[in-house]
Parts: C-alpha cells; structure tokens; sequence
C-alpha cells in the first residue's frame, strides 16, 4: 500500500508543483500589466 | 465538473475497482500510470500537429499551442517516468532497467525537456522556428516508445487493452474514467496556460512598442 500511496501522492505534487509555477507566471504578469498602466502618460 | 470527475475516478481506482490477484493493491498504480501516457501522448501528438502547422503558415497560435502542448506534455510524462519506477520495485524487484520502452520514454521526455529549454532561454526571432523543425523530430520517438512493446522483447508489460488485450472489463472502465478525469485536466491546464501565453505576448509586444516611442535624451 506503499507503494500505491506514493505513487499517487508523487501525480499529484507533480501536477501541484506545475500549476503553482504558472500561478507564479500568472501573478508575475498581473505585476507588470499594473507596472504598465501606472507610467501610462494621462 | 473537472475536479468532481477527478474525485470519481480516485475513488473508482482506490476502492471500487477490483483487487489485482497477483500484484494486489500496488496495481491500483496502474489508473494513474496508462491514463498519464496516454495523454502525455495526445499531447506530444498535438504538438507535432501545430509545429507541422507553425512551419507552413507562421501561425502564432500554432506556435503558443505547440508550447503548452509540449510543456503540459512534459508535466504528464514525468509523472509516467516517476509512477512507473514506484510499480516496479514491488513488482519487478528494482526501481529502473534500461529496456526499450523504459529508455526511449526517458528520451522522449529529455527531447521535450530540450525543447522547453531551448524555448525558455533561447530569446531570437527564429527560436519559433528551431522549435518546431525539434519537435517534429521529436515526435518521431512516440510511435517507437508506443510500439516497442509490440516489437522488442522488454520487461514491461504487453498492452492489457485492444488488440490482444486481457484486461478485465471492470478495470477497463476504471481506466477509462481515469483517462477521462485526465483528459478534462490537462485540457483545462493547457487552456489557462494559452491564455496566460497570449497575454505575456501581448504585454512583450506592448513593452517593445513603448520602448521604441519613449524619447531619448540626446547627448
């Protein structure tokens, strides 16, 4: 049962550890596009 | 409605579907295992479709489908290359053996690990290109991992589904609702990770065109 246990477990800390980076991705664009409209000249 | 089938199709792999007799429990990997690579393979195969596309008319949309497809690939071959070793130790006895389907599985993920590479770091006009004349190199190593198998004498399991196929109907429609869950997934990821690449593009293209109209100081 290990075995069995781990092996799910490791599906989904792979999957987890990929949607968090593009979560990081995500919110690293949020910052720039707010970065953008800040200089925009009024 | 992903998440709901996720659950379902966890809880058809640990609890209703039946013991293995030979194996036991540790066959339950199974449903994460196939399932996995046979959507890394969609994937690869999606891929190879809009790089062959990309080449022809320079599609931009091709070239972010042919990335996400790729990159999303990777995410689901690592967990093929990382469930398989867990299944076999208790099964086999050791953690890795440097059979034909084992190691072109592993090159297979490495060509694509070289192609997120080489689209990660690599910052020239023609990287789009490079990339898709790799990937469709690359995807020539799907059908060899697919059907080695079929054609070389290997320590991994002959297909238990189709033609030749021995697998029990109950296990057949658990695997099948897993594959399902997965595929809902990774669509689902592949489509937030479009979207998140057609805004990066257009934020790239708008700070390029602001740095050009800015006035400089003439010395």
């Amino acid at each position: 049962m290990t075995y069995l246990y781990a092996a799910y477990a490791a599906t989904w800390i792979i999957h987890l550890v990929y949607l968090g980076s593009v979560l990081i991705g995500y919110r690293r664009l949020q910052r720039e596009i707010q970065d953008m409209a800040r200089k925009k000249p009024r | 409605m992903t998440l709901a089938l996720l659950s379902y199709a966890l809880y058809e792999a640990l609890v209703a579907a039946p013991t293995e007799q030979t194996m036991g429990d540790v066959q339950r990997i199974f449903y994460y295992h196939v399932p996995s690579a046979w959507t890394a393979f969609l994937l690869f195969l999606i891929n190879f479709v809009a790089s062959v596309y990309y080449l022809i008319r320079r599609s931009d949309r091709a070239d972010i489908i042919a990335l996400v497809s790729a990159e999303v690939g990777v995410v689901f071959c690592t967990v093929v290359l990382v469930t398989g070793p867990i299944w076999a130790r208790p099964v086999w006895g050791i953690w890795w053996t440097w059979d034909v389907r084992l190691t072109t599985t592993l090159v297979l993920w490495l060509i694509y690990v070289a192609y997120l590479m080489l689209r990660r770091f690599s910052s020239g006009s023609q990287t789009p290109l490079v990339a898709a004349v790799l990937a469709v190199f690359g995807a020539l190593d799907v059908p060899l991992v697919y059907f080695s198998i079929w054609y070389f004498r290997t320590q991994h399991p002959s297909p238990v589904i189709g033609k030749g196929g021995s697998l029990d109907p109950r296990m057949a429609h658990v695997l099948l609702i897993n594959w399902a869950a997965f595929l809902c997934f990774a669509f689902l990821v592949c489509w937030s990770r479009y979207r998140l690449e057609r805004v990066r593009r257009d934020v790239e293209e708008t700070q390029a065109l602001e740095a050009l109209l800015e006035p400089r100081s003439v010395s």
